[in-house]
C-alpha cells in the first residue's frame, strides 16, 4: 500500500537503529505525544530496536485518556434525559465516569449511539426532529475542524434539536505544562503529525527555544517514529533544540488554513482540565458566544468539575510521563481492559491498554 | 388484504405481504408459510414427511454443533444470513474433523418483515445447503411483535459424520507443531461493517462467507496429521490462536509479513483503528498440523478455491500457556491478544 508499506520495511528500520545506535552517546529520553504513536511502538517492537540509552515515555496523547470524568458524568447525564440521543465516538463508550459508562447506559436503555463522523450526528437530528440530539465533541485538533463543521453546517440548516458536548483540548499548551512540571525529565518530543496537519507547527517554535527542547513532528509508521527519533538524537547530541518536521508529506508549517478558520469561528480558546493534569490555562475550546444555542452545556446545565480521586490507579502519572505503565503494580493483574482501573487502560489509545495488549507476559489476572 | 383473500390466496401477492403475528402462531398461516416456502425451497424427504423431528441414520461417532445468527442488515456484500447461516454451521462441522450431512433451522421473525425478504434468505439458505451438500431436515418457526428483532433470528444445529480417525482438538497439538492458515483475513468483519454503517468505501469489500468443509475432508482423506483446526469467526485470528494455545498449554509464535491481509482491509483497519488479526471471518480456518505434513497439507489447500492461499504462519513451542507473540513487519516482537470487548473505531 503506497504510503504505508514503504515505511514498514524490515532492512530500513535496522538501518535507523543502527544510524540511532552510532550517534546516541548518553541517555536520552523522549516523550511522544499521540497516543497513536504509543501503540505503533508497542505494536511494532520499535523501542525494542533502540539503544538502551534512549527512553521513550508516553505523553497526554490519547484524548479519550484525557477527557476528565466531569465530562463523562455530563455526558451520562445528557444520556440519561429522556427524548435525547447522544452520538458518539465508539472509544467513548467504556470509559468510566463516576458511576457509569455510556455502553452501560445503553445497555439500560439510553439511546446513545456510535458515528464514524461527527457529521453522521447531524443526519440523526434530521431524521429525529422530535429529540435533541447531542454529539459529545472530543479530541485535539485532529478531530476540532470537522467537530466545528458540525456546528456551522446545523447553524446554516437551522436545526433546532442538535448540540454539542464539547471536550476539545490543544496539545502546545500541554506540553509547555509538562515541561513546567518540577522535575520533569524529557529531553525531546516527537509531536504528533495528524495535529500538526491542521494547526502547523510554528506555535512549536517558540516552546523549542524557551524551554530547550528539540521537538519532531513525526508520522505514525514505523519508520516515521524511528526517523523522529533520530532526528531528535542528533539535536540533542549537538545541544540544538529547533523544530524539525520528519512529516512533510502532510504536514506544512501554517497547517490547513481553511480547518483552522473553521475552528476559530466556532470555537473559542478556553481553560480545561485535562485528566492527570489538573486545569491547563487556554488549553482547551468551547462553543463561542456566535454559536452558543447549540452549546449542549447551555441546553442541559454546565460541566460541574469534581475531584478526581484515582484510588490505586497511576494513570494520571502515566499521562504526565512520570511512570510506564508496566510500572504499575497493578498492571496486568488488578487493572486489566475486562477490569479496568483508570481510562488508560480502557481507552484503544490509551498508553496502558497499548502495554498490554502489546507487551505483557502476566497472562491471567488475579483474582 | 384481509384473513378471507389469505386464505384463498395466501402467498400471490408476496411482494407485498408482511410476516404477521398468526404465521407463528402454530395454525393455518404457519403451515401455509411452511408448505409454501420453506418446505419447496429445502425440499426433502425428512422434511415432506412432516413430523416433528428427523430421524436419522447415522452409524458411528458424530460431530453436533448449534449457532445462531444476529447479523444486521441481513443481505451484505458477499453473502447474506441464509448462506452464513449454513456456512456458518458446516464448518463448525468440519472443525470437529466430520462430514457435514444434517441442519436444523429456527426461525425467529419479526412482525412486518416482507414475505419476500424472508424467501430470498431461505432461498439462500436451500442454495448454500445444496452447495454443501448438507440436508436441512428439520426446523422451527416463531414470530415476535414488531421492534423486537432485526427482522429475522437464526438459530441452527448441525451433525455431520466424524471422518477423522484421531481426536482434532486444541489438547493435541504439540511444540513444533505449524500453524497453517488457509487464506487472507478480515474480509466478511469489514464487508459487515461497511454496510452496515454504510461506510463508502471505494473498494468492493466482499465477505468471504463460504464452506470451509472441502479442504478440511481432503487433508483427512489424504491422511494429513491434523493436531486441531479452528474456524476463524467472531474475535478474528488472534482470538482463536490465543484459545487454542491457552487449552493447549502452550505458547505460539507467528510472522505478521506471512499473514494475508488484502490491501483494502488493511486500509479500513488502519482508518478505524482496528487490527485484522482481531476483525471477524466466515471462510477461513486455521489447521495445526504436524511439521512433517506442512508442505503437503498446503498443496493440498490450495487445490480448494476456498483455501487457494493457503500459508503457513507460525508455530506453537513451550511457553506460558496461551502467549502468542508475533514478529512485527520491522523485526520488532509483540504480544498477540484475544480482543477485549467490542470492536470500536476510534477518535483520531
Amino acid at each position: 500500500m503506497k504510503y504505508r508499506d514503504e515505511y514498514r520495511t524490515a532492512d530500513a528500520a535496522r538501518g535507523y537503529a543502527n544510524a540511532i545506535a552510532r550517534i546516541t552517546t548518553r541517555p536520552w529520553t523522549l516523550m511522544e505525544v499521540c497516543g497513536g504513536q504509543t501503540n505503533a511502538i508497542m505494536r511494532f517492537g520499535i523501542d525494542q530496536l533502540l539503544p538502551k540509552e534512549i527512553s521513550l515515555i508516553h505523553g497526554p496523547g490519547c484524548p479519550v485518556c484525557v477527557t476528565p470524568i466531569d465530562y463523562i458524568d455530563k455526558a451520562l447525564d445528557i444520556a440519561g434525559t429522556p427524548g435525547v440521543i447522544l452520538c458518539t465516538f465508539g472509544d467513548m463508550l467504556r470509559v468510566p465516569g463516576t458511576k457509569s459508562d455510556l455502553a452501560a447506559a445503553r445497555a439500560g436503555g439510553a439511546d446513545v449511539r456510535v458515528v464514524y463522523s461527527p457529521l453522521e450526528a447531524l443526519a440523526v437530528a434530521r431524521d429525529h426532529p422530535g429529540n435533541e440530539v447531542v454529539f459529545f465533541a472530543v479530541g485535539f485538533e485532529t478531530t476540532a475542524p470537522a467537530n466545528a463543521m458540525t456546528v456551522y453546517q446545523a447553524d446554516r440548516e437551522g436545526l433546532v434539536n442538535f448540540s454539542v458536548l464539547v471536550s476539545q483540548v490543544l496539545v502546545p499548551p500541554a506540553i509547555c505544562a509538562l515541561l513546567d512540571r518540577p522535575g520533569n525529565r524529557i529531553h525531546g518530543f516527537l509531536a504528533a503529525g495528524h495535529v500538526c496537519t491542521i494547526t502547523g507547527y510554528a506555535e512549536y517554535e517558540p516552546i523549542a527555544r524557551q524551554h530547550r527542547v528539540p521537538i519532531v513532528v513525526t508520522g505514525f509508521e514505523p519508520l516515521d517514529i524511528l526517523e523522529g527519533v533520530y532526528r531528535c538524537i542528533h539535536q540533542l547530541e549537538r545541544g540544538e533544540s529547533i523544530v524539525e518536521n520528519q512529516y512533510s508529506r502532510a504536514v506544512r508549517r501554517p497547517g490547513n488554513q481553511l480547518a483552522q478558520q473553521v475552528m476559530e469561528s466556532v470555537f473559542q480558546i478556553v481553560p480545561r482540565h485535562w485528566r492527570g493534569m489538573g486545569e491547563i490555562t487556554a488549553s482547551g475550546l468551547g462553543v463561542s458566544p456566535a454559536y452558543q444555542t447549540f452549546d449542549a452545556e447551555a441546553r442541559f446545565g454546565a460541566v460541574i468539575s469534581q475531584d478526581e480521586s484515582q484510588g490505586e490507579c497511576t494513570s494520571g502519572a502515566v499521562l504526565r510521563g512520570e511512570t510506564r505503565p508496566d510500572q504499575c503494580p497493578a498492571f496486568g493483574t488488578r487493572c486489566t481492559p475486562e477490569h479496568p482501573l483508570g481510562v488508560t487502560m480502557v481507552s484503544e489509545e490509551g498508553a496502558c491498554a497499548a502495554y498490554y495488549r502489546y507487551r505483557r507476559q502476566v497472562r491471567r489476572p488475579v483474582e | 388484504m384481509n384473513e378471507d383473500s389469505e386464505q384463498h390466496c395466501p402467498l400471490s401477492s408476496e411482494g407485498r405481504e408482511l410476516v404477521k403475528m398468526a404465521h407463528g402462531g402454530g395454525g393455518r398461516a404457519t403451515a401455509r408459510l411452511l408448505d409454501s416456502l420453506f418446505r419447496p425451497a429445502f425440499d426433502n424427504p425428512w422434511l415432506e414427511r412432516q413430523h416433528d423431528g428427523a430421524v436419522l441414520d447415522m452409524p458411528g461417532a458424530m460431530a453436533f454443533t448449534t449457532d445462531s445468527f444476529v447479523v444486521r442488515p441481513l443481505f451484505f456484500p458477499g453473502s447474506d444470513i441464509g448462506a452464513m447461516a449454513v456456512h456458518g454451521t458446516v464448518n463448525d462441522i468440519a472443525m470437529c474433523g466430520a462430514e457435514p450431512q444434517y441442519l436444523s433451522a429456527g426461525f425467529i421473525l419479526e412482525e412486518g418483515l416482507p414475505l419476500a425478504t424472508l424467501r430470498r434468505v431461505v432461498d439462500s439458505m436451500a442454495a448454500a445447503a445444496r452447495e454443501t451438500g448438507v440436508r436441512i431436515v428439520t426446523g422451527d418457526l416463531k414470530v415476535v411483535e414488531r421492534g423486537k428483532a432485526d427482522g429475522l433470528y437464526i438459530n441452527t444445529a448441525g451433525v455431520g459424520r466424524v471422518v477423522a480417525n484421531h481426536p482434532i482438538e486444541p489438547g493435541q497439538v504439540r511444540p513444533g507443531d505449524r500453524l497453517l492458515l488457509s487464506g487472507d483475513i478480515g474480509r466478511h468483519g469489514i464487508a459487515v461493517m461497511a454496510a452496515r454503517e454504510k461506510l463508502d468505501l471505494q473498494s468492493a469489500i466482499e465477505s468471504d462467507c463460504a464452506s470451509i468443509a472441502p479442504p478440511v475432508m481432503a487433508l483427512l482423506n489424504e491422511g494429513i496429521a491434523i493436531r486441531c483446526l479452528r474456524d476463524l469467526t467472531r474475535g478474528g485470528l488472534a482470538s482463536a490462536l490465543v484459545e487454542v494455545a491457552e487449552t493447549a498449554g502452550l505458547a505460539a509464535r507467528i510472522q505478521e509479513a506471512d499473514i494475508p491481509v488484502r490491501e483494502d482491509i488493511s486500509a479500513v483497519c488502519e482508518l478505524l483503528g482496528l487490527d485484522p488479526l482481531h476483525v471477524a471471518n466466515e471462510g477461513r480456518f486455521m489447521a495445526v498440523v504436524a511439521p512433517e505434513d506442512v508442505d503437503r497439507a498446503i498443496d493440498i489447500l490450495r487445490r480448494h478455491s476456498v483455501s487457494e492461499a493457503a500459508v503457513d504462519i507460525g508455530l506453537f513451542l513451550e511457553g506460558s500457556a496461551g502467549l502468542v507473540t508475533a514478529q512485527s513487519v520491522i523485526g520488532g516482537s509483540r504480544v498477540v491478544d484475544m480482543l477485549s470487548g467490542e470492536q470500536l473505531p476510534r477518535i483520531c
